[in-house]
This record gives C-alpha cells, sequence and structure tokens, in this order.
C-alpha cells in the first residue's frame, strides 16, 4: 500500500539547517494501522505530514521515496497531488475546534470539500452523502445544519474524520487525533476509526505521544527520536522483545493499570535540541549501555528480524537494513 | 477532626453564575448557575496522597482551588488543621498559604518571564518577610538542589525560557516548597510533561514527600498516573464524588458504573491483551443543567427507575469504599 524509503525532512530556521526526519523507511498494507510515536518535537508529526506532501516552506523533503500504490507521489504534478489528498490520502488532526470553519455550517464543510475534487456533483446531492458519513460515524445526520460551536469535542473529532472519509481515501493519518479529548471519548473516537478501517479496508497511520494507545491499538509501531526512527516492529515485539534503550525506557515509564505493583523508571535526562544534536547516536547522552563509540559514530539502522528494525550499535551482528 | 487528618471538606460547594444578556435578564429572572462542586465531602490524612480524579469539567480543579481559597466557596466548610478556613480573615489567611501550597499545570505560564528562576523561587519568601539578601539565598538554593536543578548557583541565574519543561516544573515544585508547607495541592502537575520525564517528576514528588513530611492532594485526569501515586482515590463526576476509597480497592473492585466506564476505557500498553469495552450513552452534560435524581442516570448501562428519581448519597459500601449508587447500596 504505502512504502516509505529513506524519507529526510529538513527545515531551514534562521539559526541553522534542522533535519526533522532522517532515513525513515516504513511501509504499511492495505487495513493495517501503524502506530508512530515520540516525544514533542522528535519529528512524528512532520513525518505525517511529508506523506501528503503537505510539509510546507521553509520545510522540505530532501530525500527519498513516498510509494503509494506502486506510485511515487514525490514526482507527482500538482493537479496530480490535488487528486491524490484527500482521495488517496486524507488527515485528521489533533484539534477539532481550529480544523472546522467557526462561521460555517458542518454540511457546508463537506459541500466544499466534495465539490472541490468533483465540480460535477451538485450541491445537494453532496449533502445527501454528507448525511450517509455522518451516520457513519455515529452523529444524526439533522447536524449538517449546525455550527461547529454546537458539537462537543468528541463530535468535531467524528465529524472531522467523517470529513477525512468524504472521498473515500485509502490512507488515513491521524496525528493526535485524541489528545485533546477525555478518556471516554478517546476509546470511542479510536473504536471509531478501527471500525472504518476493518469495512472500508482503510490503512490507518496513528501518530501520537501515548506508547500505551498504539500498542493497543496498531499492528506495527515506528518510534521516532531526535528526528531518528529508533525502532520498527510488530506491536507485539515491540512489546515483548523492546531493543532500543529508548523504546525500553518509554516502556518501564509508562504506567499500566492492569499491574498490581509497578515501579516505574525514568529515562535520565531529556530529549537534545535539534539544532545541538550531540555527535554519534542521537540518544547516547540518556542511553544505560552508551560506549566509547556510541559517541563518536552514528549507528546505522539494522534488521534483527524478520520485521525487527533497531538503530544501535548492540545489534550490528545482524543485517544491516 | 481526628489528629491524623491534616484537611477535612463538609458539604462543599461552588456555584457560578452564568452572564446572561441584556435581554435575557429582562425576560427571565431565575438566575442559572454553573454547579462546578455540588456537595463534596472527604477528608485527607496527613502524609498520605490523595487524588481527586474524573474528565474535564468535573470539578477536581475548582475543588483544588477552594481548598487553597483562591476561590471562595458558596457554602460548606474546609477545615485545615482543626481550624475552619472559610470564615478566616484575609490577614489569617495569609499565614495560613505558608502551611498549604499549589502547583499548578502549565510551567510555561506560571513563571514571570522577566523574572530570573532564583528570584522567582524566592519570591515567596520576600512576601512573607521571612528572609532577604543571603538568607533567601541560601534557601533558594536549598530547596534548588532539593529538586534536582543543580548545581543551583547556575539554575538561579536563568531565565524561565532557559529551562526545558521539566526543569521549569521542578522549579515550580521548589517555589512551593519554599515556605515549607505541610500541604500541597498538585493540580495535573505532569500533563504537559514528555512521556519519559513524567516518571522523575511523580518520583521526585514522593521523595519530597518523605523527605519534608508532606501531604499531597494530586487532581489529574490520568487514572493510570493516579494509580501510580496515590493513596486514595476519589472519582469525580459532575461536580460530586461518585467513588471513594484506598487505590487498590478502587481499580480492583470498581464499584460505581462510571468507574468502571472510565477504566475500561483507559489504554492498557499490552497488544496481547483482549480489550472491554463499556460504552456509555452521550456525553457529559451540562453543569448548568445537571439531571435530576441520580446525574450519572442518562448515561447509566443499570439505570432504573429510582435513579431518575433520588439523588444517591456517597455511602460507605465496603470498610473504607465509599459508592453513590442506588443499584449498589442494594
Amino acid at each position: 500500500m504505502l512504502n516509505v524509503e529513506a524519507l529526510t525532512v529538513e527545515y531551514w530556521a534562521k539559526r541553522g539547517k534542522i533535519r526533522a526526519v532522517e532515513d525513515v523507511s516504513f511501509s504499511v498494507g492495505k487495513a493495517e494501522t501503524l502506530g508512530i510515536v515520540g516525544e514533542s518535537g522528535c519529528g512524528k508529526s512532520t513525518l505525517g505530514l511529508s506523506l501528503g506532501l503537505l510539509v510546507s516552506y521553509p520545510g522540505r523533503i530532501t530525500r527519498g521515496q513516498i510509494i503509494l500504490k506502486g506510485k511515487d507521489i514525490l514526482k507527482l504534478k500538482k493537479n496530480e497531488l490535488r487528486n491524490l489528498r484527500g482521495r488517496e490520502i486524507s488527515y485528521v488532526f489533533q484539534d477539532p475546534m481550529t480544523s472546522l470553519n467557526p462561521v460555517k455550517r458542518i454540511g457546508a464543510h463537506f459541500v466544499e470539500f466534495i465539490q472541490t475534487h468533483e465540480p460535477k456533483v451538485s450541491s445537494k446531492e453532496a449533502l445527501e452523502r454528507t448525511k450517509k458519513f455522518l451516520v457513519d460515524v455515529g452523529i444524526q445526520p439533522e447536524r449538517v445544519n449546525d455550527y461547529p460551536h454546537q458539537l462537543s469535542g468528541g463530535m468535531r473529532q467524528r465529524v472531522m474524520i467523517a470529513l477525512a472519509m468524504a472521498l473515500n481515501p485509502s490512507l488515513i493519518v491521524a496525528d493526535e487525533p485524541t489528545t485533546a479529548l477525555d478518556v471516554i471519548v478517546q476509546a470511542k473516537i479510536l473504536d471509531l476509526l478501527d471500525a472504518l478501517r476493518r469495512a472500508y479496508g482503510l490503512t490507518l497511520i496513528i501518530i501520537t505521544h501515548d506508547l500505551s494507545l498504539v500498542l493497543e491499538r496498531s499492528d506495527k509501531i515506528l518510534v521516532m527520536y531526535a528526528g531518528h526512527m529508533v525502532e520498527y516492529a510488530r506491536s507485539l515485539d515491540i512489546y515483548s522483545n523492546p531493543q532500543h534503550p529508548y523504546t525500553q525506557g518509554l516502556l518501564s515509564s509508562i504506567p499500566n493499570i492492569e499491574l498490581a505493583e509497578q515501579k516505574l523508571e525514568a529515562i535520565a535526562g531529556s530529549p537534545p535540541d535539534m539544532l545541538n544534536l550531540p555527535q554519534g547516536c542521537r540518544f547516547w547522552p540518556r542511553c544505560y549501555r552508551a560506549k566509547e563509540r556510541c559517541r563518536i559514530q552514528e549507528p546505522p539502522l539494522v534488521k534483527t528480524n524478520a520485521e525487527h528494525y533497531v538503530r544501535c550499535f548492540a545489534y550490528e551482528g545482524a543485517k544491516k537494513a | 477532626m481526628s489528629q491524623s487528618e491534616i484537611l477535612k471538606v463538609e458539604h462543599l460547594k461552588k456555584y457560578f453564575p452564568v452572564e446572561k444578556s441584556f435581554l435575557e435578564k429582562l425576560l427571565t429572572r431565575t438566575k442559572s448557575f454553573v454547579k462546578a462542586v455540588d456537595d463534596v465531602s472527604f477528608s485527607i490524612r496527613r502524609g498520605e496522597v490523595f487524588t481527586l480524579a474524573g474528565e474535564s469539567g468535573c470539578g477536581k480543579t475548582t475543588t483544588g482551588k477552594l481548598i487553597v481559597r483562591l476561590v471562595s466557596p458558596t457554602s460548606g466548610k474546609i477545615f485545615f488543621n482543626n481550624t475552619e478556613t472559610t470564615t478566616l480573615s484575609t490577614e489569617k489567611l495569609r499565614m495560613l498559604r505558608r502551611k498549604m501550597q499549589i502547583i499548578f499545570q502549565d510551567p510555561y505560564a506560571s513563571f514571570n518571564p522577566r523574572m530570573k528562576i532564583g528570584d522567582a523561587v524566592g519570591h515567596p519568601l520576600e512576601i512573607h518577610g521571612l528572609a532577604k539578601h543571603e538568607q533567601k539565598r541560601k534557601k533558594v538554593f536549598e530547596m534548588l538542589e532539593r529538586v534536582d536543578l543543580t548545581p543551583p548557583e547556575q539554575f538561579a541565574d536563568l531565565y524561565p525560557h532557559q529551562l526545558s519543561g521539566g526543569q521549569r516544573q521542578r522549579a515550580a515544585i521548589a517555589r512551593s516548597l519554599i515556605l515549607d508547607p505541610e500541604f500541597i495541592v498538585a493540580d495535573e502537575p505532569v500533563s504537559m510533561i514528555d512521556v519519559s520525564l513524567r516518571t522523575t517528576i511523580i518520583d521526585l514528588m514522593l521523595k519530597l514527600r518523605k523527605d519534608l513530611n508532606l501531604t499531597y492532594l494530586f487532581i489529574t485526569h490520568d487514572l493510570a498516573i493516579a494509580k501510580y501515586i496515590s493513596d486514595r482515590i476519589a472519582i469525580m463526576y459532575l461536580g460530586k464524588i461518585v467513588e471513594m476509597g484506598d487505590k487498590n480497592e478502587i481499580f480492583s473492585n470498581p464499584l460505581h458504573p462510571y468507574t468502571q466506564a472510565l477504566l475500561a476505557a483507559i489504554p492498557v500498553p499490552n497488544p496481547e491483551r483482549k480489550r472491554k469495552t463499556i460504552t456509555l450513552r452521550g456525553e457529559v452534560p451540562s453543569t448548568i443543567n445537571i439531571p435530576y435524581g441520580c446525574r450519572f442516570h442518562p448515561r447509566c448501562p443499570n439505570e432504573e427507575k429510582i435513579c431518575k428519581e433520588k439523588e444517591p448519597e456517597l455511602i460507605e459500601v465496603l470498610p473504607n469504599h465509599f459508592v453513590a449508587c442506588h443499584l449498589v447500596e442494594k
């Protein structure tokens, strides 16, 4: 479905060049869910935006390939790109209040979106379609006449999901879709995304800072740290056999309510400044097993198992990816 | 109030009047209120971590602010060390605030950007006229060391923007401790901090509790963190406590249907686990129009006739386990 190869995205800031995403590769299949996790500033949102070529100035994709259904989307022309967005790739963002226009009725958002891509569809027909999408996400069809402020946060996020679904895309990128919501609403929204994925064979990419959430909900997980992918594997492998010290640290720092007694371990130090990255491995200042070499050389991404990739010298014996 | 209790809250209420337009004022006489906190009673034992947990709008933050008297209650009583604080004069209240402090969620907003960390941390000493110059410096350094902002000379000289989120929250903790308080209200102290650093802040708070004999009222929406830090937990819904008890009891034997739904909704970091969800109807109603009877009944999966007619009281159904539900009572 989607194949990303050695993707690098850079921003030109006043104080220098920031490689927000560097050398990231992964692939997701039809009806699969991929979770991208990392802390603030690790490049996870930039990675998500770059999949739909939405990274804007001063950012640029400088290297790599994004192959969606066999086509390299970096080579597409402007009008082809327009067809891609909405029809192939759709987005759901964190804050449903700022993504909807406060002076437009819910229905109008859909009509505009549908007509932009399919100019021949009449407004009436577009509204009829909208009602079907709203029912799909559990909102009464009469709500097309409401304004965004008349809906609760959870309902607004449902509307955003319905809007993302409006042109039948094959891939939805959800960037922190539930961070602004309470847990009960969060569970409902994630259940909804999961149900849509099953019903329409959607590919889902969930970007979040919450490792528990993707462990529970996705098939594969990609862990980002300071712009690098540090580990990438099936969720079960990430859970039962985390290899990168950062992944291990994250796993032991998240509380699990199902365990009776739990000792949480924090990762020492804090994430680096992206303009002033440490030499060598980006994680070494916080790593419990850092050796002399980690401070000098950048470790390569190695394949340690069928679908398990890790960026750490400790697994050097394994095949280079 | 027994000797082991540091704080006791009785029938605490806070209603905020709803602003109306001029026309609405002419047309209607009834005033409407946001019932942020609606008859809450609990007590906190010396040395424990007591957590108020619930979704946004449940009144947990307002309860915290009422306790340190940043907001005045509509009715009800608050006892701190056997003194009733609701009737104190401003001067007495100032004295009281030395003993109870609050830490807020946003470490970016709680510091004056033009004040150096050392000055900000030492500011309470000046306000209360407790220490000056050299003495103040010494005390500030001591506190910065306690929260692991070392070397203190260096951190005292930095401005808030030069610190990371985690460091800033440590500085906020240092500032709250500089007057040697006994009781700290911590309102979502880690929810804006990166996951890998949260644990260090929580562990620091737990260590300080031991070293300085502190008692915490911890306010959070995150039950997983509540489970890690607390001794006892109270779950709030629409301004009321619906369930309260020892941490392990609440998590292993939740009795109120709202607590059960809340626990089922928390993501568990284990891909092998089968997910069980309890679906609640609808969404949290507005605190202006609270449902009659049990305020949870419109969403409750087990709702019965009595739930629409009578408001359930918080009753001790098992030793130290309180629940406000008619059906559990039976």
